[in-house]
């Protein structure tokens, strides 16, 4: 019975001394950072110590590495598997699950609107529908961001670091034509998808010869110009002020307004409500999302699809076998634009106001992240990542609570960022391939079956 | 004329400390071939350390002004030293072996954490610093305008430069260096013939992030007020100016630091300020057209 309490010693010498490194790392990583809060003072910067602070971030550091070194890495000393670990059902559900798993999000997310309405109207139980119908608005641009991006990243295998850029050509198109032409929402959303995908091509041309990372950098150049032109050119875009009073779209020609001659409400004999106008809006973004999707799955049926996929498995190989790399590329940045400002124009008369500060490339990074979090091959991942990482950055809004905790200098709101962050990094870590791995090919031989993420370079298979 | 040269000198300056970050991204990208986007974060948490470290030497009654900076410049390096070992250790060694996006999203969401990792700690205020070394010589005077150049600036210049033959050293001369070029060539005959891959590639960022370091001690200095968000523009530009010059080469950063340095200057000097990154990022652009893979960096051989 002695080999065990050794080893078991051993094992607890060893957790301990990887802990106590983890510690002093730790230490030194934060005795100058959180040990000291830089004051202003009336002669110039003082310090103010904190040790209480830097002595909890330390500890928990150590208490932290030494649970996970006993409990999670160690394999021989695992305790009964932990209630909270997740078990994802996702993956498993692969091959056959995934269409059907695709189809109840599409049906939950036409019913949602409906039945959350009806619920409330019928029952009274005092649901925020205002403030879920925005925030599944705002999961749905996001959502369909990402399909946009999808296209450029996931299928033809060009990242683009500036994405954001078609969203605010997209979003400035509608505003301007709106505030100068008077034009409507309808008549501006193919405007603004057009003009989009011109820039795209616009920005296409120079970057044909760049591969990988240098591509990435000259989008990501390519976002910033666009952000500071908005940022500088006063004179059309009222530049940090931004343009305010976009209309909103019509039902048909049908206003949503509580007085008119021809209203939404009185046409159809109902009650006005604020709520219509965004319920109507939560359907069209739907219906955006819904058709870039599905355009998107039948992209990647036709020869420019199959044309993209290949250019991404091997530019070479795709170019010596007759394939004009050239329209490949030019075409995935122009459709991906297209859909950009597209849903940059939704967001124009969603918000009714634009600044430059909503085309930052933080913006940009966050629909990358929610692309390759979601695994870029798959579509209803990327909706998943969109909905975790937009809709749990929004729930952390309600944090209030935890002033009880911390006390009520606490400012949860200042957290948001630092935890969406901590998450980005964590779910790669947890996985890598974005949370749906597995892929079904656009092409094979007998039978349609998942394969693993991993089989391609990026994206699908 | 006078105008004209007074732009040069400052153009060099703030060029030598965009040089000194672009060194990071540039060696990093050189050993394993991701963007370091939270490079230029860790930039900006060393401007951080290093604000910190000097208030309290100073605080605790070291008033010699050049020791105390020594000390602080020894502090910083090896505390952002730790921060660019941790980043790699928790964010981009786990992915090494994964496709290509992934380290880069860790990259970003680490860069939004360091980000809001100081914000929390040390407020969202911008921090300023009383000048502390002050003083110059006028080099030349053209009917009353005056070319100064201030001892900051020539600090940052022979720092810089002193680095750089360091650094050349260490890469060109030493096993670290030979080990450093055999993993950019290829890791697994790098493994295979016995050279450490993980510790090469940890020692990278170490490197980086003391250079980063050092151009976080001089920004503090040479402009005197810093805030959580310059490791954003900052990292920009290095990463601009890496590209510049051709990514993986040492003397492409050196260069493309200089070169969007004085873009910027000379933009903003003689054009709009506005739009100087505008010029910068357009620069970029219209090189990479002739070059596509940077001014001094070497043509991809691709084989099938």
């Amino acid at each position: 019975m002695s080999a065990p309490a050794t080893s078991l010693s051993h094992r607890l010498q060893a957790a301990l001394a990887d802990a106590l490194l983890a510690a002093y790392v730790a230490f030194a990583l934060f005795c100058l950072t959180l040990g000291f809060k830089t004051v202003d003072s009336v002669g110039g910067l003082t310090l103010k110590a904190r040790p209480l602070l830097l002595a909890v971030a330390v500890g928990g550091v150590f208490v932290g590495r030494l649970l996970l070194n006993l409990f999670w890495w160690n394999g021989a000393w695992k305790l009964p598997r932990l209630p909270w670990r997740p078990t994802w059902p996702i993956p498993a559900v692969g091959r056959y699950g995934a269409d059907h798993g695709a189809l109840l999000l599409v049906i939950a997310a036409v019913l949602f609107p409906i039945l959350t309405y009806t619920a409330e109207k019928t029952f009274h139980v005092g649901l925020p529908l205002r403030y879920l119908f925005d925030l599944s608005i705002l999961v749905l641009t996001y959502v369909m961001l990402g399909f946009g991006l999808n296209v450029v990243v996931g299928l033809a295998g060009l990242l683009d670091l500036g994405y954001v850029a078609f969203y605010a050509v997209g979003a400035y198109t509608f505003a301007l034509l709106a505030a100068h032409f008077g034009f409507g929402f309808w008549m501006c959303l193919p405007l603004a998808g057009l003009l989009a995908a011109l820039w795209g091509v616009i920005l296409g041309f120079p970057v044909l010869r760049l591969r990988g990372d240098y591509l990435a950098i000259v989008t990501l150049a390519f976002g910033e110009i666009v952000r500071i032109v908005l940022l500088n050119w006063t004179r059309v875009t009222n530049g940090p002020n931004g343009i305010s009073g976009i209309p909103k779209p019509t039902f048909f020609g049908l206003p949503f307004s509580p007085n008119g001659p021809e209203t939404f409400a009185s046409f159809f004999g109902l009650r006005y409500d604020p709520l219509h106008a965004i319920i109507f809006l939560y359907y069209v973004i739907l219906g955006l999302a819904l058709i870039t999707s599905l355009v998107t799955l039948r992209l990647r049926r036709l020869p420019i699809g199959r044309a993209w996929e290949a250019m991404r498995e091997d530019e070479i190989a795709c170019r010596s076998l007759g394939i004009n790399t050239t329209v490949a590329k030019l075409t995935a940045f122009a459709t991906g634009a297209m859909f950009g400002g597209i849903a940059g124009s939704f967001f124009a008369t969603r918000q009714g106001f634009i600044s430059p500060e909503s085309f930052t490339f933080m913006e940009s990074a966050i629909i990358l992240a929610i692309v390759v979090l979601g695994g870029m091959g798959s579509q209803i991942g990327v909706a998943l990542a969109a909905i975790v990482m937009i809709g749990g950055f929004e729930l952390l809004r309600n944090m209030q609570w935890l002033k009880v905790v911390f006390g009520p200098d606490f400012d949860p709101s200042l957290y948001r960022m630092l935890l969406f962050g901590v998450a980005m990094v964590g779910i790669m870590l947890w996985r890598p391939r974005g949370i749906i791995a597995s892929r079904v090919p656009s092409i094979m031989l007998h039978e349609r079956r998942a394969v693993s993420g991993r089989l391609v370079k990026e994206g699908h298979a | 004329m006078a105008y004209f040269l007074q732009q040069l000198v400052n153009g060099i300056a703030l060029g030598s400390i965009y040089g000194l970050i672009a060194i990071g991204y540039t060696m990093v990208y050189g050993i394993i071939g991701m963007i370091n986007f939270a490079h230029g974060d860790i930039f900006m948490v060393a401007a951080f350390i290093a604000l910190i470290a000097f208030l309290l030497i100073m605080s605790l009654g070291l008033t010699l002004i050049p020791l105390a900076l020594v000390l602080v410049l020894i502090i910083a390096m090896l505390l952002t030293a730790m921060w660019g070992w941790t980043v790699e250790r928790i964010a981009y060694r786990p992915l090494r072996e994964s496709f290509r996006l992934a380290p880069l999203i860790t990259a970003i969401g680490m860069s939004i954490v360091l980000q809001n990792f100081i914000q929390v700690a040390q407020g969202a205020r911008v921090k300023p610093l009383q000048p502390v070394i002050t003083g110059g010589y006028q080099i030349f005077n053209e009917g009353g305008f005056a070319v100064n150049l201030s001892n900051i600036q020539i600090l940052i210049v022979v720092t810089t430069v002193a680095l750089m033959g360091v650094f050349w050293l260490i890469i060109t001369r030493t096993a670290l260096g030979r080990a450093q070029r055999a993993c950019e060539q290829d890791r697994l005959m790098a493994a295979l013939s016995g050279v450490n891959v993980d510790r090469t590639i940890s020692l990278t960022f170490v490197m980086g992030a003391a250079l980063a370091a050092v151009a976080g001690l001089l920004y503090l200095l040479y402009y005197g007020v810093i805030d959580f968000f310059i490791g954003f523009v900052a990292g920009i530009k290095a990463f601009t100016a890496a590209v510049f010059g051709g990514i993986g080469s040492l003397p492409g950063a050196m260069l493309g630091g200089l070169v969007i340095g004085l873009i910027e200057t000379f933009w903003s000097a003689y054009f709009t300020i506005e739009y100087k990154d505008v010029a910068a990022f357009s620069m970029l652009a219209i090189v990479l057209i002739f070059f596509p893979t940077g001014l001094l960096g070497r043509p991809e051989i691709e084989k099938v």
